[in-house]
Order: structure tokens, then sequence, then C-alpha cells
């Protein structure tokens, strides 16, 4: 058994042809788990305050739902259009695939906007108690990936500009890491909404 | 035997920067980044080794008179943490990961070279960062646990210092994990299947996955720990309403893994050292590829066994003893496996094998106090004693450290094309295995007589015990110098090694030494037998000059 | 040739075909004997018997030499300091029976290391390979069993050690009076081991701070610096720590809990054998943590009723005078 393929096309990861994997989203899906775990950490923290550690009297600790609720919808519309955004590329509308990653990142933008009149009207704060601030770290954290993803959804947006850039119909890798990214976020929302805001 | 060398249509090769600059460069070359790791590893080293040092002199009185109380808390925090994170995981990983992996799965590179590269340039600045914070500010000194409260209460800058440092690395560490991962899983050699790769692959497979999935823990907690310190949260403190076991679970779910990070890729390299240097195939492979899952799956779930004592309730102290001892299990099989492949074997007695074996009669003693230290009875007599401090010297050092050192003579003359002298390799080894046992050998009796570990002062009964532990402590230090001269020496004035001194199938050895910038000039092996030793003569010329000619000849 | 991923190799046919053309005979032999004595499938090539029956009874020796001499270590070779408590003794059998398991794997082991290493190193002037064995299943099947019944044993086995110890015992229900909804953490319980004489337990409150411990008996409102014990009662400590975490350490005892601010931690044991010994802080407390160490006095009841009658109703300064006379 003799093989002999040449490995000169698969070596170094940037300019990849389609057809060949794409290890640069193998490798982002791979970090992604790790930032998973990053909140999992907070959620299993979080659950075992909860069960050993009863709030001290007079500590206040009330979440309302209308607003998370709202957050919620914001970003479940949003992976709904940047998958949109992803679509429309891949039929080489450009026009029509910014527009989507435009109204992905105001959705984005909405939901941090929502979160800081959330943050500002609750009636504790960040140092009140072992919830509050677990509260905080755990949807702070997440508001950053928010933000993150919401300038990654910009620049890809500005990378869409013209039908030759670095976002074409054939080869539009920032456009997929950014929607997995998105994605990923989204779905972190659920869980954190689960966990902190309905149990 | 199939092994297939393609015609010579040399492509012409990547520009890179070369000369000896390259090493100090932002070099993308994977062979460049892994022999910055492994130097830049042992520089770390050397401090930490001079950190224990000093730990040791200090231990040699009963009372606390070398350095002041605080101090010493500072020396032995970065004792640890140096050695942890700045020595043992990024050359373990990173300085064999990147220069071997690249080879064995038949690539050019990894795969994110440039992720690479950034990887290993965290580890200067964090490590620097680390080490001066004891000269500014004053280190970290709630030992490498970093245990709050005691954590928050310390001096506040020096703790920062740590946990940003420690942030670094882990980064680090995470981004070498992704790289690993999708180097093995995604590029390799066509026509090369999972169960081909040599061994030390699916060891780092094994760890990058533990890396991917505890790191980040540990990152998150320590952003935690930061909150309380400078932002007055409440997570792990108590006056505030905060829970300190919870931060000992969330610390534990990375550095019991961690221990695993440490371990496995030494398993890896030793199960590359040992049949070369025995002439035989690696025993047992396939039962080899399950343990290490096993150890990976089993890592994930045993991290409660250093909190035996912090109040956890029954049934979890029963599960974890069950699952933490369950260990052993797959672990021994790589031990036996080792066994089986030396026997029968023409082992060559060089500095190489004779460090592997010091590994394997190190790891399995600590590993035998490491099942005692997992039954909750044992352990809570002894827990945060000597003897814990004895259990993990004889695997991070007797097992981990001894592998480095072996690694270092196999694969030195890939690196440099020439050789080491092996009188003085065995000189090395042999002060190095006696001077380990007489250090840590003794420390078991003294944790089970009740000095307690991370202390600068202790009962006066114990100060014969701690004499001769520091004079084994020495002989290490001493021990270094004819490695250092050998190294230095050989890189210069050894003689030339040929591509393939070892006669070698692994495919790292086919190619020249040390290797061109894109590891083969045309195409790369296909080699799928990595351990094909052993085979009747004739069928093979072993007397082969080279590991082209080797395999050119037959066919 | 054979694939690398065939782990399981007939060793009978590897040997019948790839030793002959191999120049050392005598390595063949070996190494079917002594695959034949670990595993149950035997060889029948002729000529190759006549070895296997010796090195199976050899094998058998060097197996019951190991044991018996991993069980004379065990047995002999003391490495505990005294034991005072009721759970002394029952940690010693544990340490015992680790000890002997321990160092017959650890002798066994090295000793194949060393035996090998000895017998087929390369001799000066040999060429070649050793042989082409890259496994054996019922080998890997016999090794894989006999450490995971070995560990199975040594879990269960401690498992009922920390039983009778008291380690499973619920904690006795907060009778030292004070909040009731507070939660107990665990310890060791005395329950078990007295579970009739429970009512006359002593209870003790030991408080931890930065770097001392403080013993305060709540029935007759002692505070000192020394915890005083009478001999064959159960005492129960109920810990607290002011500031950090630190631990409770008696080696003599084979006790150690952590005591953990935040958490009122419970510990029961019971003290067997009069005098002095150590209270050490294990936990890494801060730059005195070497320093924060006490000692724990266990007294005849006799002495201790008297200790304990001078300093019941006596003003905290005088008691400490009395304690340096104790
Ligand atoms: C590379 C590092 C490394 C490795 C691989 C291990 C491996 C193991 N460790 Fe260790 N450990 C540490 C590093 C490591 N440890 C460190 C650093 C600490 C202290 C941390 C701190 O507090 O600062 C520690 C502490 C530690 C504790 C906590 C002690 C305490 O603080 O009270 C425990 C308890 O269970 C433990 C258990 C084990 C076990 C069961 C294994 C097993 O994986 C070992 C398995 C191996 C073998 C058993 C040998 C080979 C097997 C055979 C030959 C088969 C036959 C054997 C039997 C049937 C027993 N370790
Ligand atoms: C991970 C790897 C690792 C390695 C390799 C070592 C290596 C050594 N360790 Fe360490 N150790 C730890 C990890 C490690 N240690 C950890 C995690 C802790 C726990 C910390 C904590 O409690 O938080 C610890 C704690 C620890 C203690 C307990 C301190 C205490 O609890 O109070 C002691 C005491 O003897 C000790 C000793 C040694 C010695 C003598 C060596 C020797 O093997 C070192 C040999 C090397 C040398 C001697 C270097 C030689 C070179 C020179 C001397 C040249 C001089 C240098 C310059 C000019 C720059 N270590
Ligand atoms: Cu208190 Cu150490
Ligand atoms: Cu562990």
């Amino acid at each position: 058994m003799t093989t002999t393929v040449p490995i000169k096309e698969q070596e170094h990861s940037h300019g990849e042809h389609a057809g060949h994997p794409d290890h640069r989203m193998f490798g982002l899906a791979t970090f992604l788990v790790a930032d998973a775990m990053t909140f999992a950490g907070f959620f299993a923290a979080y659950l075992t305050f909860k069960a050993v550690n009863p709030l001290p009297d007079g500590a206040i600790y009330e979440l309302e739902l209308p607003l998370p609720i709202l957050n919620t919808v914001l970003l479940l519309v949003s992976s709904a259009t940047f998958h949109r955004a992803g679509q429309a590329i891949r039929q080489d509308d450009h026009g029509r695939c910014r527009r989507w990653l435009l109204i992905t990142a105001g959705l984005g933008m909405a939901f941090l906007v929502s979160q800081m009149v959330e943050y500002f009207t609750l009636p504790f704060g960040l140092t009140d108690n072992l919830y509050a601030s677990t509260f905080f770290a755990a949807t702070g954290f997440h508001g950053l990936h928010v933000t993150l993803g919401a300038l990654m959804t910009l620049i890809v947006w500005w990378q869409a500009r013209q039908p030759q850039g670095r976002v074409t119909a054939a080869d539009h890798f920032p456009l997929e890491a950014a929607e997995l990214y998105w994605h990923f976020v989204d779905g972190i929302w659920v869980i954190l909404f689960v966990i902190l805001y309905l149990l | 035997m199939t092994i297939s060398l393609p015609p010579e249509t040399s492509s012409p090769p990547r520009l890179q920067p070369s000369g000896w600059l390259r090493y100090f460069s932002f070099s993308v070359d994977h062979k460049v980044i892994g022999l910055q790791y492994l130097v830049c590893g042992f520089v770390f080293y050397l401090i930490g080794g001079a950190l224990a040092g000093a730990i040791r002199t200090e231990l040699t009185s009963p009372v606390s008179d070398f350095m002041a109380r605080d101090v010493y808390n500072q020396v032995l925090t970065l004792h640890g943490t140096v050695m942890i994170f700045l020595w043992i995981v990024p050359v373990v990983n990173g300085a064999f990961g990147n220069y071997l992996i690249p080879f064995y799965v038949g690539a050019r590179d990894m795969a994110f070279p440039r992720l690479n590269a950034v990887a290993f340039w965290l580890i200067p600045p964090a490590g620097l960062m680390l080490i001066t914070s004891y000269f500014l500010t004053g280190a970290a000194q709630s030992g490498w646990t970093a245990y709050p409260p005691l954590s928050i209460t310390t001096p506040a800058t020096g703790q920062i210092i740590w946990i940003l440092s420690v942030l670094l690395l882990g980064g680090s560490s995470i981004f070498g994990g992704i790289n690993f991962i999708a180097t093995i899983l995604k590029l390799r050699r066509p026509g090369l299947k999972l169960m081909q790769l040599p061994m030390y692959c699916w060891a780092m497979l094994g760890t990058s996955i533990l890396v991917v999935l505890s790191t980040p823990v540990l990152a998150g907690t320590l952003v935690l720990l930061s909150f309380d310190i400078v932002a007055h949260t409440g997570f792990f403190n108590p006056t505030l309403g905060g829970n300190v076991v919870v931060y000992q679970h969330l610390f534990w779910f990375y550095s019991h893994p961690a221990v695993y990070i440490m371990v496995l890729p030494a398993f890896g390299l030793v199960s590359e050292i040992l049949p070369v240097h025995a002439r035989k195939p690696l025993f047992g492979y396939v039962t080899m590829v399950y343990s290490i899952m096993a150890i990976v799956v089993l890592g994930l779930i045993v991290w409660a066994h250093h909190m035996f004592t912090s109040g956890t309730p029954p049934w979890m102290r029963l599960f974890f003893t069950i699952a933490t001892a369950f260990i052993a299990v797959p672990t021994g099989i790589k031990f036996f496996n080792w066994l089986a492949t030396l026997w029968g074997g023409r082992i060559s007695l060089n500095s190489a094998m004779l460090f592997s074996c010091g590994f394997i009669v190190n790891f399995v003693l600590g590993g035998i106090t490491g099942v005692a230290l997992a039954q909750v009875p044992f352990d809570i007599h002894v827990h945060d004693t000597y003897f814990v401090v004895a259990h993990f010297h004889y695997i991070v050092f007797g097992g981990s450290v001894f592998v480095i050192f072996a690694s270092v003579y196999h694969w030195y003359p890939k690196f440099t094309g020439r050789m080491l002298n092996e009188d003085l390799g065995r000189l090395h080894c042999a002060l190095t295995f006696i001077g380990f046992n007489l250090c840590f050998g003794p420390q078991h009796w003294l944790g089970l007589n009740g000095m307690p570990r991370r202390v600068a002062e202790y009962d006066p009964q114990f100060t014969l015990i701690n004499q001769i532990s520091s004079v084994g402590a020495l002989l290490m230090a001493i021990s270094t110098l004819p490695f250092l001269w050998n190294v230095i020496h050989s890189a210069l004035n050894g003689p030339v090694a040929g591509d393939n001194p070892w006669k070698a199938l692994t495919p790292e050895w086919l190619t020249s030494s040390p290797p061109p910038v894109e590891n083969w000039i045309g195409e790369a092996p296909l080699v799928e037998e990595p351990y094909g030793y052993g085979v009747p003569p004739g069928e093979l010329d072993l007397s082969a000059a080279s590991g082209r000619d080797l395999w050119s000849s037959g066919k | 040739m054979q694939k690398m991923t065939s782990c399981c190799v007939d060793v009978c046919n590897t040997n019948a075909e790839k030793s002959s053309p191999f120049p050392d005979r005598n390595k063949a032999l070996t190494i079917t004997s002594w695959r034949t004595a670990a595993s149950p499938i035997r060889c029948l090539k002729p000529g190759i018997d006549q070895v296997q029956i010796p090195s199976a009874i050899l094998t058998l020796v060097i197996g019951m030499a190991l044991a018996l001499g991993g069980l004379w270590i065990g047995q002999n070779i003391n490495l505990l300091p005294i034991d005072a408590s009721a759970n002394a003794p029952i940690y010693d059998e544990l340490f015992k029976v680790l000890f002997t398991i321990g160092s017959i794997l650890f002798v066994g082991i090295v000793g194949l290391l060393v035996f090998s290493l000895i017998r087929f190193r390369r001799r000066s002037g040999q060429l070649g390979d050793g042989l082409a064995i890259e496994g054996n299943l019922p080998l890997e099947i016999f090794w894989t069993a006999v450490p995971a019944v070995v560990v199975l044993f040594v879990g269960l086995y401690s498992y009922d050690i920390y039983d009778r110890m008291g380690g499973m015992v619920p904690l006795a229900h907060d009778h030292m009076g004070g909040a009731h909804e507070e939660q107990i953490w665990g310890g060791i319980s005395s329950g078990s081991i007295e579970s009739a004489a429970a009512t006359n337990v002593l209870p003790v409150e030991v408080t931890a701070m930065q770097f001392a411990f403080l013993f305060h008996y709540p029935e007759g409102d002692i505070t000192s610096g020394e915890l005083h014990v009478p001999a064959d009662r159960p005492i129960t400590l109920r810990m607290e720590a002011k500031d950090v975490i630190h631990a409770f350490w008696v080696p003599e005892f084979r006790l150690k809990q952590d005591i953990i601010p935040g958490q009122p931690t419970q510990l029961s044991f019971t003290p067997t054998r009069t005098g002095r010994y150590p209270i050490v802080c294990a936990e890494l407390c801060g730059p005195y943590h070497g320093g924060m160490r006490s000692t724990v006095v266990v007294e005849s009841p006799e002495d201790w009723d008297s200790w304990y009658g001078q300093n019941a109703k006596a003003a905290p300064e005088e008691e400490t005078l009395t304690i340096a006379n104790a």
C-alpha cells in the first residue's frame, strides 16, 4: 500500500480553498467549548451558592422578568437575522447580507441597552450579597461576549462592503465565524436565563 | 512496513527568519517555537529550583532564621507556581508538543502557526511579571492554591499579579490545546489513520481535551477571586456571606486535571523513547490509547480528593475515593505495557533509557502513595503534610522532570544534529536519582509523624530528617551542572549525530537533523508503523546510516 | 507485515515465525515461558515445555516471596507515631494494609524493571532488534483486572475503616445550643464508636484565629489555650474560625479537620492514652502558620476532674496560671 498525496494544500490555515476542511472553524468551535466551560464554572458556583448559602435576613435579591424576556427575544431574533445574513452571502447578495448584519448588530446593541436598563433598575448592587455578585458576574461576562459579538458583526458588515472583499460567496470565513460565535452567545444566554431568572 | 518517499519535488521553502536570532523572534515555525518553549521553560526551572533551594535552606533548622516567615510563604508560592505553570506544563506540552506533533501527523506546521507563536509569547511576560512582583511589591503568599480567605487578606498587589500571570499562562495553555487538537485531528497527512499515530499524539490529544475543558474554569474562578480582592465582592469571603469551599471545588476542578496535563504528555514521551532504545514495538498500542482516554475521563471527576478535610458530605467522599483510586487501573495498564515493551528487548542503557526507567520507579511509588491518599481515612491524617509534598514531588519531579530529561537526551540529536556525551548523561541521571530519593523519600515519614507543609518553623524532633532532605536537594542542584555543561558543550563540539542516530522509525527521524524549515524536503513520509521494530534482520537493513536510507532500501 | 493496530498477537505463532531467523534463541524461550506463566494460554511447542514448568514455579516462588515480604514489611515497619485515640488503631490497621499492598506492588514492579534492564541489556557488539511482540490480549486483561480488584478492595476496605472511625455517621445534632437552623459541617463523629455513651459526650468549643487555638468548655465556662480532655470519654469539638481557614490536627489521634470560616464544623473523638500531644494547624493561614500550635493534654478522668473543678469557676486570668502548673 503506497499512497502519496500532496499535502502542500493543507498546510497553513490561512488562504484555504473551498473543498478543504476549514480548520479555523474547527479551532473556533474548540475555543467555544472552552468558553462554555468558563460559563459552566459560573453557573456551578451560582447553583452551589443557592443550595448551601441562604440569603441573610434583610438582603435583597429580586429579579423582574419582563426585561430579561425581552432580552431573550432580542437575542433569539438576532440569531435568526444572522442566519439570514449567512444565507444571503451564499447567494452572493451582498446588499441583503449587509442589511441583515446591521439588523443583527442593532439587536445586539438593543440587548446591551436593555441589559443596562435592568442593571440600573435592580434593587441591589454588585457587592450587596452573594447572589447579587454572582448575578452581575455571570450577566456581565455574557454582556462582554455580546459586545464583542456585536463588534465582530459590524466588522464583518464592513468587510462585506465589496463583492471582492474579505467576505465573498465562496469564502466567507469571517462571517461564518462571527455567526457561530453569535449563536453560541445566544445559547449561553438561554441557559443563563433559565438558571438565573427562572430557577 | 509501508513507507513511500515521493520523487524529489522540492517546493521552495517558505521564508522564515534564520540564524540564532529566530529563537528570539515571533517565529511561526513549530520547531523554533518548540525550542523556545523548552529553553524558556528550563530557565524558569532554574529559577524554581533556586527557590526550592531557598526553601530547603530555611528548613535545615527548625526555627525561621534564613528568611522572614512571610518571605518564606512568598518563596513557596512562587516555587509551586513557577514549577507548574512555567516549567512542567509549558515544557511537556508546549515544547515537545510543538516540536513533535507536526512531524507525527505528517504536517509542515501546526494548524494555527500564528496562534502558536502568540501562545508562546504570552509566557515570558507572564513569568517575568510573576517573578518581578517578588522584588517590587512582594509576591503572593497564599500558596499555589491561593485559597481564600487567606488570598483575600494577604497583600493585594502580589496576589493580583499572581492572578494576572496565571490567567495569561492559562490562556497560553488553552491556545496551545486548541492548536494541538486541530493539528492532530485535522492536519493528519492523507492516508495516515488515527490508530497509526505515535502514542505521544494520543497523549497530547487527551491532554489538550483536559486543557480545553478545565483551564477556563480556573480562569473564571480567578476572575471571581480578583473581584473579591479589588471590588470587595463576597464570592469567597465568608464575612460577606461567601463560600470558600466553592472556590476549592472550582480550583481543583482545574488543578486536578492539571496534574494529568503535567503527566500524560510525559507518558506519551516515554512511549516514544522506550521502543527505540529497547528495539521492540510498543506493547499493547490499542490498550495504551484507551487507557489515556480513560485517564482523561476519570481525571475530570475526581477533584474533591483534595478536599477530604474540608467538610464535604460523606457520599461525596465515597464517590471521589472510588473514582480517584480507579485511575490506578488505566495508569497501571500503561506501566505494565512499558514493562512488557522492555521485556525481551535489546535495551541500550543510555541516558534516555535510564531516565525513563527512573521515571517508572519514581512514578510507581508516587502513584501508590497517591492511591493511599485517595482513601479518605488515610488522607484525613496526612492531608496538608509533607506526605503530600513527597507524593507529588515523586510524581512531578520523579515523573515529569525525569521524562523531560530523558526526552532531551533522546531528541537532542534531532534538535541540534549533535550527540550528547553519554557518560555525563549517566552521571547526571545517577546524581539526580540519588539526590531526588534522598530529598523526598524521608518526607513521607515527616508527614506521617506530624510535620505540616508550608511551614518555615517546625518541631525540632524533625531536624535531622529535614537536613537529610536538604542534602538531597543540594545533590539535585549539583546534578544539573553536568547536564548544563553537556547541553551547551555538545551543541558546539559534540560529535555529529547523523540524521537518525537511534535508527528510530517515527517520522521526525526521517528527515535531516536538524530538520529543514518545512520538515521534509519534498513529500512527508507516510509512517504506518511507527513502532515497527523487532522485525527479523534481512527484511530491513538497520545498519543503514539515515532514516531515509532506511526507508528507501527496502523498496 | 503485521498492522500496528492489531494489539493481540499470538505469541506462539510469532515466536515460531519470527524467532527462527533470530540469532539468539534463548530470548525466544524466555519470552514464551514468561508469557505462559502469567496467562492461561499455553504454547504447545515441543522443546519449550521444559523451560516452562520451572519458570512457572519460579514465578510462583517469587510471587510468594513478594507477598510474604510485603506482609512482613506491613506488619513490622511502623512509620506512625503512637496512637492515642479510639480511632487511631483502626487507622493503623488501614495503614498496614496499604503499606503491605504498596510494598508488594512497588518491589514487584521495580524488581521486574531492574531484572529486564540487566537481563535484556544490549551487550557490546550486539546488533539487531528485540522480538516483534506487539501485544497480548490475555495479558492485558490480566493486568487490568488485578489492579481493578485491588483498588476496589482497598476502596471498600477503607470505607469500612472510615465507617468504624465514625466518618459516615450523621453528625450529632447541635446539642450545644445556638441557632438550630445553622448547618453543621462534617468531620468525624463519635456516634458509631460509642452510641451508648453518647450522652456522656464532653462538648468543647474551639475557636481558631490567626495564630492560635482557643478552647472553651461551655458547661464549666472555662476558656483555655490548651485542650484538656479526660481519657476514654467521647469529646465533641465544635469548631469555628474567625478569619481564614485553619485546620485542627493531632497526629497521635490521626484526625484532621479544616476549620472554615462561615462553616461551624464538628469533630468527635475519644482519647485513649494519657499524655501531651501536639495540636498542629495544618492549613496555610499566614506567616505564623508554622507557629500555630497548641497541646492536647489527655488526663486520667480523676486528674481531669480536678483540673476541671479547679478551673470551672475561676476567672480567665487565674486559669492560665493553673494550666502552667498542670
Ligand atoms: C503530575 C502530577 C500528579 C499526578 C499524575 C498525580 C497522580 C495521582 N494523585 Fe496526586 N497530587 C499532585 C500531583 C499529581 N498526582 C499534586 C501536585 C498534589 C498536591 C496539590 C497541593 O495540595 O498542592 C497531589 C495531591 C493528591 C491528593 C490530595 C492529597 C491531599 O492534599 O490530602 C490525592 C488524594 O487522593 C492524590 C491522589 C493521586 C492519585 C490516586 C494519582 C493517580 O493518578 C496515580 C496512579 C498511578 C499509580 C497507582 C501507579 C501505577 C499503577 C500501577 C503500577 C498499577 C497497580 C497499582 C495499584 C493497584 C495501586 N494526589
Ligand atoms: C511541578 C514541579 C515541581 C518541581 C520540579 C519541584 C522541585 C523541587 N521542590 Fe517543590 N513544590 C511544587 C512543585 C515542584 N517542586 C509545588 C506545586 C509545591 C507546593 C507549593 C505550595 O505549597 O503552594 C512545592 C513545594 C515544595 C516544598 C514544600 C514547601 C512547604 O510546603 O513548605 C519543598 C520542600 O522541600 C519543595 C522542594 C523541592 C525541591 C528540593 C525540588 C528540586 O527537585 C528542585 C531541583 C532543581 C534545582 C535545585 C535547580 C538547580 C539549579 C540551580 C540551583 C541553579 C541556581 C539558579 C540560578 C543561578 C538562577 N517543594
Ligand atoms: Cu492556622 Cu495554619
Ligand atoms: Cu488530584
